[in-house]
């Protein structure tokens, strides 16, 4: 895979500073949504062959959480952004 | 074509023009009672089994590449029942008494080395943990030794004992553990079903599986439709996707495992040798390479390929464990694609789809459970009842709140 990740804030930096949290894709239910509900939640996987979006924390950087979509087949980056920043509807800078 | 020393010694005088091909290359038939998908280690074996055991032949096997293109052609070879769990214990040692008989069952060389299996521990934490999971092991009739590091020095004095940060003081021995040469396994199961008249058809990617009023009753594949009674899927590493055509959702994540062999070195290291806290673990096949491996690259990946910094950092746990490593040179890597189940442990299942059956999540550890998964497999398949062994192994186990989570650290695949 790409060895380099281009965090919005530091730039491109060594995959390695980086720690994956896994599918971004997950929405966490309400806490009364039921058993069914949850154990989709904790258990279940879409698991593509292909794009997929992820948490990766920038651990050893500045520490923000970041959206990594990559392709899961090719190992490319298609796309980096600040989770955060990014579920409150603006991009970073 | 039965193999044996008067075989070998025939075929010599005759400059060994009389060998037949293992198994044959045919083309599919348009129904079978048993599709099974996948003809890695756990999709042949459950072939054989079906047939040797259970009486049902009128089985194929899809396979979209050649055999021995995925997981059986990429793993470390190490056979072992060291399991802690109930759910696992009982299944893992059905398992390591298939290996001891496999290759007078199927008359086929597998190189079956039982050179044991020593997981080092470095804290009193671990000793105890490695103790209890010992007793554990005793109890269900399994062999397990605790060594003191006087023990593990006298064994492998190569070791680092006085690692700053992890320093050995023993290690959890199972004598009975040990190495397979993983691709005399495939080709051994694929000869086996094959004369027992397992159609074996290669280069045949399953495209599409087709349902009538809710039942499979065939699939669409690269060379065609083939229909059939029961479809089984063992697709180790595409287990989302094939099931996915199902329309089924699996809690499975697939991450990719890198695994090294070094240049040929005079023998080293006569047993297969883990180091657990520093993610290494290492054996020297009998070509003289050492063999070794770590942890899963962590991230979602189909790729059969890893990256540098996994080999970096495999390279660097196995230094500081066995410091002389520094002169020895690299000869290839590989990586293979894991299914990664939610809670580290198998399933071995019927699914909801009444003729569909499911055969996934062996994380990294399925090279070592081959035979016992395709005898369980194909005894589920034959009987619709699960083999009484594998009975923990349900699908509906994270549902229904009875997770078989061996390592303890929860719902989160790339922990495991």
């Amino acid at each position: 895979m790409a060895s380099l990740i281009s965090c919005p804030h530091c730039g491109a930096r060594p995959k390695e500073e980086f720690s994956i949290r896994g599918d971004a894709g997950l929405v966490r239910p309400a806490p009364n949504a039921g058993a069914e509900a949850w154990f989709d939640y904790v258990y279940l996987r879409d698991n593509p062959r292909g794009r997929h979006s992820e948490y990766w924390h920038h651990s050893s950087g500045c520490r923000r959480w970041l959206i990594v979509e990559r392709d899961t087949v090719t190992h490319a980056v298609h796309g980096v952004r600040d989770a955060a920043l990014s579920k409150l509807g603006g991009e970073p800078a | 074509m039965r193999y044996s020393a008067l075989s070998i010694f025939l075929n010599g005088l005759r400059g060994n023009k009389g060998w037949a091909p293992a198994w044959r290359d045919p083309a599919p038939k348009p129904h079978y009672d048993v599709i099974i998908v996948g003809g890695g280690g756990h999709g042949l074996a459950t072939a054989y089994y079906l047939a040797k055991e259970f009486g049902v032949t009128n089985v194929a096997v899809l396979e979209k590449g050649y055999l021995g293109s995925g997981n059986i052609g990429r793993n470390t070879t190490i056979i072992r029942s060291n399991y802690l769990l109930p759910g696992n214990n009982p299944f893992y040692e059905l398992s390591m008494k298939l290996w001891e008989g496999l290759e007078q069952d199927f008359n086929f060389n597998a190189m079956v080395s039982q050179r044991g299996v020593l997981n080092l521990f470095h804290s009193d934490a671990q000793r105890d943990a490695y103790t209890r999971r010992g007793n554990a092991m005793r109890l269900h009739g399994v062999d397990a030794e605790l060594l003191d590091r006087q023990a593990v020095r006298r064994k492998l004095p190569f070791l680092d004992f006085d690692n700053a940060r992890f320093p050995i003081m023993g290690g959890l021995f199972q004598p009975r553990g040990g190495t397979v040469r993983h691709d005399a396994v495939a080709w051994g199961y694929a000869r086996g079903a094959d004369s027992r008249g397992v159609d074996i058809i290669t280069q045949c990617e399953v495209t599409g599986i087709r349902r009538e009023n809710g039942e499979v009753i065939g699939v669409e594949t690269s060379k065609g439709f083939i229909g059939c009674g029961k479809l089984a899927l063992a697709a180790a590493g595409n287990s989302t996707v094939v099931a996915d055509m199902a329309g089924l959702r699996l809690p499975i994540e697939s991450h990719v495992l890198q695994a090294f062999v070094s240049e040929g070195l005079k023998p080293f290291i006569d047993t297969v040798v883990t180091f657990g806290a520093g993610h290494f673990y290492a054996s020297q096949s009998d070509k003289g390479g050492l063999v070794f491996g770590g942890d899963i690259d962590g991230y979602n990946s189909y790729a059969q390929r890893g990256n540098l910094a996994s080999v970096e950092h495999v390279a660097e746990a196995g230094l500081a464990l066995i410091p002389s490593l520094s002169r020895v040179r690299y000869l290839r890597s590989w990586g293979g694609v894991m299914d990664m189940s939610m809670d580290g442990s198998p399933i071995i299942d019927r699914t909801h789809i009444d003729n569909l059956y499911l055969n996934t999540g062996w994380c990294y550890g399925g090279f070592k459970a081959t035979p016992a998964s395709g005898f369980c497999y194909a005894h589920l398949i034959a009987r619709n009842a699960p083999h009484q062994t594998a009975r923990a192994f349900r699908l509906d186990r994270f549902a229904r709140g009875y997770p078989i989570d061996e390592k303890g650290v929860g719902a989160q695949p790339n922990l495991h």
